[in-house]
């Protein structure tokens, strides 16, 4: 009973975004066959799964054990939120989120400013920097668990032996931190490169006319380069956020999501509700709160993109 | 942008060069790695000369399956990154040079969608995947990635086409062309560039995509990234084998990246930084 009548208004809520979204779209031209396929394929694919997300996360529903079945209310909320593993995850999720933020925009916004100067091998140095960004997350995470952070034989243990210090066990000690190492060694090159590009942009005489006035390269940096990239860094901010609310891959390979829970954000505690757990209920839930936290950046963002696109 | 006319400080440099190489250390260290034996890999203090063996290369073709592996790659990153393409090109097309006072919200509203997190309809997702028969299949990861791609291809397109003329699309109408004849004689060869590109930043992200691959492949289906994860088996250190796999899997893509930096930034911040 109550899932026709889900059916059926999410039934007329897409046929009724459908229409208004093709509506404009049929000009004199005819481009609405052109426009169409894009947009039904990405209403199917935005409001079904997240339909059934939401649906699942009212009901009692585990792979694992089919017999109990039924209306759960509000019970796989409740108990997530009464569950210290949510709480913890969310922390997880932010300090991963916020020191690979702080690390990539940081360092990316000196190094983009410290390229522009111009010195030899320019081009070949901004290969090699933007170069980690395009290795895939499982490579880069083994190469940095096993041959550079191992304890034993890796190439930091040697290093921290050859300054006679004790060798630290990185995933052990520092779990998170390691984590967000490898994570912010992903994403400094993307942050570098936008900001960057954003710099080329600026005139070249609004730098000497500064550099006249006696600003040296720290106050030329502060008072002419980052307001000049402050909406680069808005957009590098948001789109980061996005893809980290998700990191998945590293964690996977790494820790997965241990010791403890002490790497375990809100993605792969969904992954082990649902994938190790079979808890359809639970990850469901779960996953409403992750799609709350995206969407809530991803307004920013899109208010962001909007006013710069002159349609 | 001529050199000269910046200010060049020898302090600029060092610091510049010397980020660089430390960034791109771990892949130097890598490539190294991959030519050494087992044991001069796991060896400290570390080797840095060595004779180089092509032992783990030959290994990783011949036990480990990789053939099949680098295939699924291939194939799921270049029918997803084709099939996008023939969606996203006649829509951005009429966006581009029909807009309407809808096209606006269109373009911001698919934009919209991919801020939709994976992890959040992963289980929606699992389950149509297991129902349909696909779980472990190129099909799901194929249909998956191109939807994923999909309002990143519309807007990339968009950003290039916006930059065609619309004179010259309009003179081929006048001459009696249809909508299609002019998308295919006339916008294709001249939006090329911006269609290889979009096309170059679709199979870069399809390779390195992590999420959905672990999830939904386990061995026929599996791409290069779920092949590197199962290097994370606690038993045995296998690092000379790890590093050739990933050597593989990451210098094909590495090339790919390296030529399409200019696009990435403008696919990656949808047209917000040029």
């Amino acid at each position: 009973m109550n899932a026709s009548r889900a059916a059926i208004s999410a039934r007329s809520l897409l046929s009724g975004r459908v229409r208004a979204a093709l509506r404009g779209s049929g000009g004199a031209v005819g481009t609405l066959p052109l426009v169409a396929p894009s947009v039904v394929l990405l209403l199917v694919w935005s409001l079904v799964p997240l339909a059934m997300t939401l649906w699942f996360s009212f009901r009692r529903y585990n792979l694992l054990n089919p017999m109990i079945r039924g209306f759960a209310g509000w019970s796989n909320y409740r108990f997530l939120f009464g569950d210290p593993a949510l709480i913890s995850s969310l922390i997880v999720t932010v300090v991963l989120v916020g020191a690979v933020l702080i690390i990539s925009v940081g360092f990316g916004a000196v190094l983009a400013a410290v390229f522009e100067t111009g010195f030899p091998g320019r081009g070949i140095a901004r290969v090699l920097m933007v170069s980690p960004f395009f290795v895939m997350p499982t490579v880069s995470a083994l190469i940095w668990k096993n041959l550079l952070m191992n304890p034993v034989n890796g190439l930091f243990a040697w290093i921290a032996r050859g300054i006679g210090l004790q060798p630290l066990d990185w995933f052990s000690s520092v779990p998170l931190s390691s984590v967000i190492l490898i994570v912010a060694w992903e994403w400094l090159p993307f942050a570098f490169l936008i900001l960057m590009t954003s710099l080329q942009s600026l005139d070249e005489e609004i730098l000497e006319a500064a550099r006249l006035d006696g600003a040296g390269p720290i106050a030329l940096f502060h008072y002419v380069q980052i307001p000049h990239m402050a909406r680069a860094i808005s957009v590098v901010v948001m789109v980061e956020t996005i893809f980290l609310l998700g990191v998945f891959a590293e964690i996977y390979v790494t820790t997965t999501g241990g010791p403890g829970t002490a790497t375990t954000n809100l993605a792969f505690l969904i992954y082990q509700r649902a994938l190790l757990a079979f808890n359809v209920g639970s990850a469901s839930a779960a996953g409403v709160i992750a799609i709350i936290l995206a969407n809530i950046m991803a307004s920013f963002l899109v208010n962001t993109v909007a006013k710069r696109l002159d349609v | 942008m001529n050199p000269r006319h910046k200010s060049f400080h020898p302090v600029a440099a060092i610091v510049a060069w010397l980020a660089a190489l430390l960034m791109f250390f771990p892949i130097i260290w890598m490539v190294l790695a991959s030519f050494k034996t087992e044991t001069q890999a796991i060896q400290t203090p570390p080797v840095f000369f060595f004779q180089p063996t092509l032992e783990n290369y030959s290994d990783i073709f011949n036990r480990a399956d990789y053939p099949l592996f680098a295939i699924n790659s291939i194939v799921i990153s270049v029918a997803a990154t084709a099939i996008m393409l023939i969606v996203a090109v006649p829509a951005a097309f009429a966006m581009a040079f029909y807009p309407t006072r809808r096209t606006r919200g269109t373009l911001l509203w698919m934009l919209s969608t991919k801020m939709l997190p994976a992890v959040g309809v992963l289980m929606p997702i699992y389950l149509i995947a297991k129902d349909a028969g696909l779980l472990d299949s190129r099909i799901a990861l194929i249909v998956i990635y191109m939807l994923s791609n999909l309002p990143i291809g519309v807007w990339m397109l968009f950003t290039f086409f916006r930059e065609t003329p619309k004179a010259i699309i309009e003179a081929s109408r006048i001459d009696g062309a249809g909508v299609w004849d002019s998308i295919v004689h006339v916008l294709l060869p001249l939006g090329l560039p911006g269609i290889a590109s979009t096309a170059l930043l679709s199979i870069i992200l399809c390779w390195n995509e992590a999420f959905w691959s672990l999830n939904l492949s386990a061995h026929d289906a599996a791409p290069l990234t779920a092949f590197i994860a199962s290097f994370s088996a606690p038993e045995g250190l296998f690092w000379a084998k790890l590093s050739a796999a990933a050597t593989l899997a990451t210098l094909p893509i590495l090339l790919f990246g390296w030529f399409s930096q200019r696009q990435l930034v403008r696919g990656l911040t949808f047209g917000a930084v040029k």
